[in-house]
């Protein structure tokens, strides 16, 4: 029983440090996609290991903690996704980094218009 | 074709259901199958959601090895972001490309399209026919090919089998 609690304890404080990192690239990052993408790994990532580790404290909860750990994994990168491609038509810039973009050729040439993808 | 549908929503509703209560004891089971019978009979009497998938063994057995290859790679997009973002110089290479997708299924694309986000460095901003555009943090190949090679083919060979 001990150390099944120690075990959740630790795969639990390795989701908080998931999440703390996930926290620090929002920082770093220099522009919006950039802290989308380390946004969405990270706390997808941490909150899924949170939850897991969940399951090993309260035994009990397995049914409950796994249906979470699905919605938080089909849900988060819906969200973001939404959420960057409508940054992208309102405008917000790319960092002065940005190599490549051939979302914009291509809405140049006018075949291309990021709508609603989800008819 | 809409036994088909109802069926599979019929299956996840149960599974939820069983999930949710914990116990096995017949009155949940039997409230849980007559519910998770109703339900889908009504709603989705005309919904072509899980029309495309494919219900052969084949199948079956490439959504198991999908999702193993799919936690793999979130663990290593973890690994990834993680190494960026402690690096003091802050190694990232951003830039948005194209790719293109062989699948035709929308059910396929969005799973598709949902892979993309949670794996390394990338994460679909914009879907278009059967182009993806992909916002990507280390761009190694700004074109089409290449980038769907690197990007999409190490799904869509699973989804392609699943789907059709």
């Amino acid at each position: 029983m001990e150390t099944l609690k120690i075990i959740g304890a630790v795969i639990t404080l390795m989701g908080s440090i998931a999440l703390l990192l996930g926290a620090l690239g929002l920082v770093r990052m220099p522009d919006l996609y950039n802290r989308i993408q380390t946004g969405t790994k990270a706390s997808t990532f941490g909150t899924m290991l949170t939850l897991f580790g969940l399951v090993f404290i309260f035994p009990g909860w397995t049914g409950k903690l796994i249906i979470l750990i699905l919605f938080v994994g089909i849900s988060n990168p819906v969200s973001s996704h939404v959420l960057a491609r409508n940054a992208y038509r309102a405008g917000v810039p790319l960092t002065g980094k940005t190599t490549v973009d051939r979302l914009a050729e291509d809405m140049e040439k006018k075949n291309v218009e990021p709508k609603n993808d989800a008819q | 074709m809409n036994i088909k549908n109802i069926g599979i929503s019929f299956l996840i509703l149960f599974g939820f259901w069983l999930l949710l209560n914990g116990t096995f004891s017949t009155p949940v089971i039997v409230t849980g199958l007559i519910v998770s019978l109703i339900i889908p009979m009504w709603f989705c009497a005309r919904c072509d959601v899980f029309a495309d998938m494919r219900l052969t063994p084949k199948a079956f057995f490439y959504t198991f090895i999908y999702l193993f290859v799919f936690g793999f790679e979130l663990v290593k997009s973890n690994l990834d972001v993680t190494r960026r973002v402690i690096s003091p110089k802050l190694p990232i290479n951003p830039g948005i490309v194209k790719v293109k997708t062989k699948l035709k299924s929308k059910m396929a694309r969005l799973i598709l399209a949902n892979s993309i986000t949670l794996t390394p460095g990338t994460f679909t901003l914009a879907i278009e026919k059967k182009y993806l555009y992909v916002h990507w943090i280390d761009v190694q190949d700004k074109d089409v090919e290449a980038a769907t090679k690197d990007i999409v083919q190490k799904f869509e060979k699973y989804l392609e089998v699943i789907y059709g």
